[in-house]
């Protein structure tokens, strides 16, 4: 169950440098937990006890994880995790 | 048409019309909420408004007072009409990567800029702002970001105006900036028709807006109240520009580029109650015209070329 994880610029450090990296599983939380298997770091920058920290948005296939379960959101072959830190509009 | 004293007493009251061509069937429609249709042509004509009157009633604004406000164009747009016509001055601090549209308007109506970097985005004006603020305790920060008559405009002015025109509503999508219009109607919706869905659409940029040194610079605005939402899209550059051209195209209708994403999300929300054979009748914002977005090349060549000249600006 490979997913495509995009990550933003500010989180690229835990990447080496790349843009979007490969990772598995069939909810959010075992996606993270995954990323963070391979990509050291990265999960504590995502997870504040036990839930997305305040400022990171994450989204599957465009749709705001937080309305479609938070980190037990469901993930399947082939979605696109988008990971962005929260930026103002207006 | 109706007769008004003034240009001020023109905010709101704008048409919702039926999108035929658009909607997927007879039984799941779309309706715009035509917001250009507001004195200053965007949405943000109403939250000024009501955000002026309430800073008047407590008496933190007088005559001769100056506005500060962080803002990446309509919403300034809207203050410098109101500030001018009521005797204020007016700061706005804009990201520089907002059109020249944006700039040149604001200048012609008077109002003085002050530029924030473009990375960062509109976080950057915010916490620009907010230095202003404290080097000058005379000026009159409204901020439209925490300021409870921005959503107050919505649940008090658009919500009852859509719930009238439309009682068999069941989706209301709207873009999220300060998150005032989908607090501010959502609330009013929720109240009197539970089980209607709350839809926002954001906007997602290219990298240089989400360029922040540290997560927490984050910013997320103190109206926010996710309890309101039922669901929430991020639509890109290349999805906005493509929607908005198609509103064009099918609709008649031409649109700012955030207005795009709005129906991206709002054909989205459709499509699923086709899906499921349900019966919708979905309202979504029209924020702004086109006009202010021409010198962007949002409506010229190729989608990929418009997209990509549309890279590192903030376009809602």
């Amino acid at each position: 169950m490979a997913v495509t994880v995009s990550i933003p610029t500010i989180l690229r450090t835990h990447t080496g440098g790349k843009k979007s990296v490969e990772a598995a599983g069939t909810t959010l939380a075992q996606v993270i937990d995954d990323l963070e298997a391979n990509h050291g770091g990265l999960k504590a920058r995502l997870v504040k006890e036990g839930s997305l920290h305040r400022f990171v948005n994450v989204y599957v296939n465009d749709e705001d994880v937080r309305f479609a379960g938070g980190l037990e959101a469901s993930v399947k072959d082939g979605d696109t995790v988008t990971i962005l830190p929260a930026v103002a509009g207006g | 048409m109706a007769r008004y004293e003034s240009l001020l007493d023109a905010v709101g009251g704008t048409p919702l019309v039926g999108l035929p061509r658009l909607s997927p069937s007879k039984d799941v429609r779309l309706w715009a909420k035509l917001e250009d249709r507001n004195p200053t042509g965007s949405i943000k004509d109403r939250p000024v408004l009501m955000m002026i009157e309430e800073a008047e009633r407590s008496g933190r604004l007088s005559p001769g007072c100056t506005i500060l406000e962080p803002t990446s164009g309509n919403t300034g747009i809207a203050l410098a009409m109101a500030a001018k016509l009521k005797g204020y001055g007016l700061v706005c601090v804009m990201p520089e990567n907002t059109s020249t549209e944006r700039k040149q308007l604001l200048q012609a109506y008077g109002a003085r800029i002050v530029f924030s970097p473009a990375a960062g985005g509109s976080n950057q004006a915010v916490a620009r702002a907010k230095e202003l603020a404290e080097q000058h305790p005379d000026w009159v920060m409204l901020y439209q970001y925490g300021n409870p008559a921005n959503a107050g405009a919505h649940y008090h002015g658009t919500g009852p105006e859509i719930l009238k025109d439309l009682p068999s509503i069941t989706h209301f999508v709207a873009g999220l900036g300060t998150t005032g219009t989908l607090v501010g109607v959502g609330r009013y919706l929720r109240e009197q028709k539970p089980g209607v869905q709350i839809i926002a659409a954001e906007p997602r940029y290219g990298e240089l807006v989400y360029g922040l040194r540290n997560l927490d610079e984050g910013f997320v605005p103190e109206l926010y109240d996710a309890d309101v939402l039922t669901g929430r899209y991020s639509v890109g550059s290349y999805d906005a520009l493509r929607r908005t051209r198609q509103l064009l195209e099918v609709e008649g209708i031409f649109a700012g580029i955030s207005t795009g994403a709005i129906l991206h999300a709002a054909l989205a929300v459709a499509e699923k109650a086709v899906g499921r054979g349900e019966q919708a009748d979905v309202a979504f914002v029209v924020a702004d015209a086109g006009w202010k977005y021409l010198s962007t090349g949002a409506y010229a060549g190729t989608l990929d070329e418009a997209a990509e000249r549309l890279d590192g600006h903030l376009w809602a």
